[in-house]
């Protein structure tokens, strides 16, 4: 690795006017797990590494009934799935946080990171986007905020300008009456990334018998994850029998715009996508059945 | 070179100071500069677990932590594992009776992942071993020996904690 400088600030703002200063190669470190091995590695351009562990809102995770869940870009993947509140209430982010790499990665790797590395296959991305989290980013002009569905812009590229900082993200508390899955094909058990993957949230009418609403997002099968609105359009509606799914399934295959590569050819990635979505629809119905 | 930047850390157990350049990994200053050279660089990128060290009591790839970040926290590798007069840990020993080992580079990273589920779940099935260590690779002997090592250790450690 180059020679870089390190610093690690305890406020955001202190964060953001190094980030500023330090430029397009100035990178905030949460995990390390992509970053330090990206820049020793020479695939991406690092002079500056902004520590953000020591700042609280990357480090808080907390939940509200009005507000939903507070989830701090820092937060590392072990504290999401062994956190009794997210488990019960968002058994999808626990899906995607406990099979993010090894132990030793989710000791270290947050959903921030992930969300920031924007792998067109990470697996914290689809479930962030099924429910609905939003990204608050600091910056040198102020605050913003944006939907997950928008914050990648192409294989490791976001929204973020230099100088801006993921500071939290943001989850609505859970509908009544929903649900939401996550599901990864690899070809081995752990410890690989994903030839395709899906999210699915679903809440249910009141009759228990139809879905009222749902969101379903696919990856690494686009550039970027995909949330695929017209699937979750024609599922509004729906009764529970996965024959009644098709057209769903049917959106999501079309909206997919996969490669080929050393993980698999992009008709058996299409092909993915819609398995995956069916399974993670009847996932997520079982589980807003018990809610 | 950057300037150098002074870290204090507790390691196994001892208050340590040194200096790195802000680049280095722990596990380049643990091997390079504090004489640790149990934890191993088998991929240097987050792979392979052969680099596994407590930190904070969580284990963690060596490789994917920058040395300077540990300031202030709490280290244990594989040479604070087992107990003092060079007593082994039962994990140490089940893995030399087991002969859970051919090259050995990837024994001080499964020995350390393997403490860290012992912690948590002293009585661990089979199949709980296996999925614990998927983030350790063994490139030599398969995973069985390994897997029967811990078991037979966790065995151990109940009927030690029992009596």
């Amino acid at each position: 690795m180059r020679a870089i400088e390190y610093a690690a600030p305890t406020s955001v703002a202190e964060a953001v006017t190094l980030l500023q200063r330090g430029g397009e190669t100035a990178r905030p470190l949460a995990g390390g797990t992509d970053l330090i091995v990206m820049a020793r590695e020479y695939r991406r351009d690092v002079s500056l590494m902004v520590d953000v562990k020591r700042i609280p809102e990357l480090m808080e995770l907390s939940y509200d009934p009005q507000r939903g869940l507070h989830l701090g870009a820092a937060v590392p993947c072990y504290r999401i799935y062994e956190d009794p509140q997210v488990q019960r209430l968002y058994p999808a982010l626990v899906d995607s946080a406990a099979l993010i790499g090894g132990i030793q990665i989710q000791n270290r790797a947050s959903i921030g990171g992930n969300l920031c590395n924007a792998s067109p296959a990470a697996d914290s991305i689809p479930t962030l986007i099924v429910l609905g989290a939003v990204c608050h980013i600091a910056g040198p002009g102020g605050e913003r905020t944006v939907p997950v569905e928008q914050f990648c812009t192409g294989p490791g590229r976001t929204v973020l300008a230099p100088g801006e900082l993921l500071v939290w993200i943001e989850i609505p508390p859970p509908a009544p009456r929903s649900g939401a899955r996550f599901l990864r094909f690899i070809p081995r058990n752990e410890m690989d990334i994903a030839v395709a993957n899906a999210a699915v949230a679903v809440t249910l009418d009141e009759t228990r018998r139809r879905i009222a609403h749902a969101r379903v997002a696919v990856g690494a099968v686009a550039p970027t994850p995909l949330l695929v609105e017209d699937a979750g359009r024609v599922l509004a509606g729906a009764p529970l029998e996965p024959e009644a799914w098709e057209p769903a399934i049917e959106a999501v295959r079309a909206a997919t715009r996969p490669i080929t590569d050393m993980r698999g050819s992009a008709a058996q990635r299409r092909h993915l996508a819609g398995v995956l979505v069916r399974r993670a629809l009847e996932g997520a119905i079982a589980r807003a059945r018990e809610s | 070179m950057a300037a150098r930047v002074h870290v204090q850390a507790r390691i196994n157990g001892e208050d340590v100071d040194f200096l790195c350049e802000p680049r280095q990994s722990l596990l380049e200053v643990l091997r390079e500069e504090l004489e640790l050279t149990g934890a191993k660089e088998g991929c240097n990128n987050g792979n392979c677990g052969a680099c596994s060290v407590f930190l904070d009591g969580r284990v963690v790839n060596a490789c994917c932590v920058l040395a300077v970040e540990v300031q202030g926290r709490e280290i244990t590798t594989i040479e604070g594992i087992g107990g003092p007069d060079a007593q082994l840990h039962p994990l140490q020993q089940a893995f030399l009776e087991e002969a859970a080992l051919q090259c050995g580079v990837c024994t001080p990273g499964f020995i350390v992942a393997a403490k860290a589920l012992l912690d948590r779940n002293p009585h661990p099935t089979e199949g709980q071993v296996r999925h614990w260590l998927a983030g350790n690779l063994c490139r030599c002997t398969g995973y069985d020996k390994i897997v029967r090592a811990v078991l037979r250790a966790a065995e151990r450690m109940q009927g030690a904690a029992a009596s």
